[in-house]
């Protein structure tokens, strides 16, 4: 334990949330101590109200919730009674933060410099000269790759994990006792998130700060927390050291949670023979071309290249890879959302490559797609049970009997028949991405492609909606292309998997194989880039 | 909240559907107050109003009662108003429809069509189509209709541009549904807010073009509308304003009351909005 003074203090603190919300209170009696030279977690899924106290540490309340009780004592006096003008003072001054999405926490019309320039400028620290040469010590600091060229950077021109990066200088720029990051990786990927989070445990050391780290990924916490709080309704759940938390979990809540974190353990992969394969792919090729204007070159993209597998009856094959490894595009060439510029997919014998118009129209429900975004996939004013039936009527069911199905469908996949007449937006995340797996089991299709179909759900939703497909897939015998950025959720459901980058595979194998013995440096990279990775070796 | 709750919230929308609403009944009245047609003269011309009992309105230069041409022409604006943002609609819908679906080569061809109205300013078009048609309350209708469509062609198909690659549309593409089907069943039902709202707000724009149009004595001869009696009082605007002033009042507040209304619904239709606000 850290026997240091606590930076930050919160106590009792209470935030009413307005009238008509799902909940009386954003945060309940919440209190826990931030000290400096640790790292403190606060964890939670999506509405635990973790956030909410780092509002309310930086002033940054969303209208509507006020304080009732508690107080926020940071450096002796009570933040919540501070006034507009005092508190900023202190944001940035003496609290830096850093946001989920580096792209719109950054002005993208001021060049990287220049921002950062301002944090001094805010304060009225320096002159114009110093502030420059603070900013490029800053961008070295952090890690940027030739910092001289970056500083004069569009924020557009920059990568994600280099654009967090210039949010952390930004936020560092004053030496602030406190930083709070708010999911400051949710939004990258796996191999940037882990040289982000590497970055924010060595600065933090190096400076001695006191960190207050948000985030719903128990991956991340055991990779950086010192001590862990756990929120769930907006009440404390937990509070301990992490090495607690995480080993010996005393409350059930904190125990469901790290269940439902997919786990390394790699289920045995079942039939080693090799049927007639369902689907084959030969040498497909994408390119996607934006045209160029009167004054900039067209931009080429290649999304697929060369890319070959089969996929057996019955198999699910995980296509896993980081964002614009052209995994998306693969599932959308597959499914004939997008068509392939060269190239072969044969599906039990019909060439799917080559299909157009009402003929391709005509085969559509041999593939059928779950798609990533639950609250977008479902039209917002269809019923949810005619959303359902839609497919088989298009192709011929007539109506009464296709809406029948539809309530069989709801029923297996755990939403009972009544929600048949229920409109998309009664329903929650988990129990939209179920509706989208009943409208693509609605047709019988071969072959299911799911992209990212669980990432947008918290935790322990997606675990669930994992069981339900390894429950169908054993019922039903379905065959599955499951498309993810996450390695961990790939390595459960998965009998084969394809790793991907830059368009083309990487490397392609059994589950097994794959996890255990990778071949190739960059699945080995995004093997080590999994956060937590230490904690589950520990576990085990 | 309900949908009329949202609308309501709007004061000004409802004062909006108010005046609409009595707008409406004088047109529905006009019939059994005032059987005989407006265009008969029943006094003596000029008498202004109050001055003899029963045209509280006074009478024209012709000796007609100004109160019943009110009355009378509030059927004729209305009708125009109405019809010819429909056939705007039935142009512009589906033309923004394909445009915004489609895309491509397609959508090139409908926009630059598109772009070939606009060039041309409303008004002066409008007067050339009526001038070249003869004038009548049918080619009024068109004219108002052929000059009015390009903004709701455009709305439709920047809405189909960001509607289709929503993920629901292509879920429907991937159960097999047909073009035509996911526009009607899919898209289309998604835009209508929007429409809505443009198309009370068109119903105004008609209303004063076919005004300006009857000012400048180009409206149907047959029927007496409020831009009509504007047009015939000009000349004596001096000695008898009671002429022009309470057609043009009617006019003012119809367009108001439509405005108004117009902006209610763009509340009620938009639940992010409303949130907002509360």
């Amino acid at each position: 334990m850290n026997d240091n003074t606590p930076v930050l203090s919160i106590r009792g603190l209470t935030l009413a949330l307005p009238k008509g919300a799902d909940r009386e209170f954003a945060v309940e009696d919440v209190s826990y101590d931030v000290a400096a030279g640790e790292i403190m977690c606060v964890v939670g899924e999506s509405g635990s109200g973790k956030s909410m106290a780092a509002n309310a540490v930086m002033g940054l309340l969303p209208k509507g919730v006020r304080p009732t009780a508690g107080e926020v004592i940071f450096d002796g006096q009570d933040l919540l009674s501070l006034s507009e003008k005092q508190h900023r003072k202190l944001r940035g001054l003496r609290i830096g933060m850093i946001f989920q999405e580096p792209m719109t926490a950054l002005n993208p019309l001021m060049r990287v410099g220049a921002q950062i320039a301002e944090v001094f400028e805010a304060h009225g620290k320096f002159n114009g000269r110093e502030r420059q040469e603070k900013a490029l010590a800053l961008l070295e600091e952090v890690g940027i790759p030739e910092p001289d060229k970056a500083i004069r950077a569009y924020p557009f021109q920059l990568s994600g994990g280099q654009r967090q990066r210039v949010m952390i200088a930004m936020a560092l720029a004053l030496e602030p006792e406190l930083l709070i990051a708010d999911e400051p990786t949710t939004a990258l990927d796996v191999t940037t998130q882990a040289q982000i989070l590497e970055l924010i445990r060595d600065l933090q050391k190096r400076r001695g700060m006191a960190v207050m780290f948000i985030t719903h990924d128990f991956g991340v916490v055991a990779e950086v927390a010192t001590r862990v709080c756990v929120m769930r309704y907006g009440q404390v759940v937990e509070l301990g050291s992490a090495d607690e938390v995480l080993h010996d979990p005393q409350h059930e809540y904190t125990r469901a949670l790290l269940e439902a974190i997919p786990s390394n353990v790699i289920p045995e992969s079942r039939g080693a023979e090799r049927p007639a394969p369902l689907l084959e792919v030969r040498n497909l090729h994408k390119v996607f071309r934006s045209r160029g204007g009167l004054f900039k070159p067209a931009r080429e993209v290649r999304a697929l290249d060369d890319v070959s597998f089969t996929l057996a009856p019955g198999e699910t094959v995980g296509i896993v890879g980081e964002s614009g490894s052209g995994k998306s595009t693969l599932g959308r060439c597959v499914v004939r959302l997008e068509r392939p510029d060269s190239g072969t997919l044969t599906l039990a014998g019909t060439d799917f490559s080559e299909l157009k118009g009402d003929a391709l129209r005509r085969e559509r429900h041999r593939v059928q797609m779950i798609f990533q975004d639950p609250y977008a996939s479902l039209n917002p004013r269809h019923r949810v049970g005619y959303a359902i039936a839609q497919g088989p009527m298009a192709n011929g069911v007539p109506r009464k009997k296709a809406m029948q199905q539809a309530e069989e469908l709801l029923e297996m996949v755990g939403l009972g028949a009544v929600a048949v007449d229920r409109y998309p937006h009664e329903f929650s995340g988990g129990q939209r991405q179920r509706i989208g797996i009943a409208r693509a089991l609605a047709l019988n299709p071969e072959l299911i492609v799911a992209d990212e179909a669980v990432s947008a759900l918290d935790v322990s939703i997606q675990a669930q909606v994992l069981e339900l497909l390894e429950e169908l897939k054993q019922k039903l015998s379905l065959s599955l292309l499951f498309i993810t950025h996450d390695l961990r959720v790939a390595a459960q459901i998965s009998d084969s998997i394809i790793v991907m980058q830059n368009g083309r595979i990487v490397e392609q194998g059994t589950a097994q194989e794959v996890f255990l013995k990778p071949r190739e440096a960059y699945t080995r990279q995004l093997l080590d880039a999994i956060p937590g990775r230490e904690h589950e070796a520990a576990m085990a | 909240m309900s949908f009329f709750a949202r609308f309501a919230q709007n004061r000004g929308a409802l004062v909006g559907l108010v005046i609409l609403f009595a707008i409406i009944l004088m047109a529905i009245l006009a019939p059994f107050l005032y059987p005989d047609s407006p265009w008969r003269m029943v006094q003596r011309p000029f008498l202004s109003p109050m001055e003899v009992d029963g045209f509280w309105l006074g009478t024209d230069t012709m000796g007609r009662d100004v109160a019943a041409g009110l009355m009378h022409g509030a059927w004729v604006s209305l009708l125009i108003g109405l019809v010819s943002t429909m056939v705007a609609l039935l142009i512009g819908v589906p033309l923004g429809a394909i445009a915004g679906y489609y895309g491509g080569l397609i959508d090139d061809a409908l926009m630059r069509f598109t772009e070939f109205f606009q060039t041309i300013p409303n008004f002066a078009l409008a007067i050339v189509l009526v001038a070249i048609m003869q004038p009548s309350v049918v080619s009024i209708v068109l004219a108002i209709a052929i000059v009015s469509w390009p903004p709701v062609a455009r709305l439709v198909r920047a809405e189909f541009m960001s509607l289709r690659h929503r993920e629901y549309v292509e879920a429907a593409r991937l159960v097999g549904q047909t073009n035509r089907t996911i526009i009607l069943r899919q898209i289309l039902p998604n835009t209508l807010s929007p429409i809505i709202v443009l198309a009370s707000l068109m119903v105004a724009t008609a209303i004063l073009l076919e005004s300006a149009l009857s000012f400048l004595g180009l409206g149907d001869p047959n029927v007496m509308s409020w831009g009509y009696m504007i047009g015939a009082a000009r000349t004596v605007i001096r000695q008898a304003w009671w002429l022009s002033f309470f057609p043009g009042l009617a006019i003012l507040l119809t367009v108001l009351a439509l405005n108004l209304v117009g902006e209610g619904l763009d509340d009620a239709l938009n639940p992010k909005l409303a949130r907002e606000r509360s």
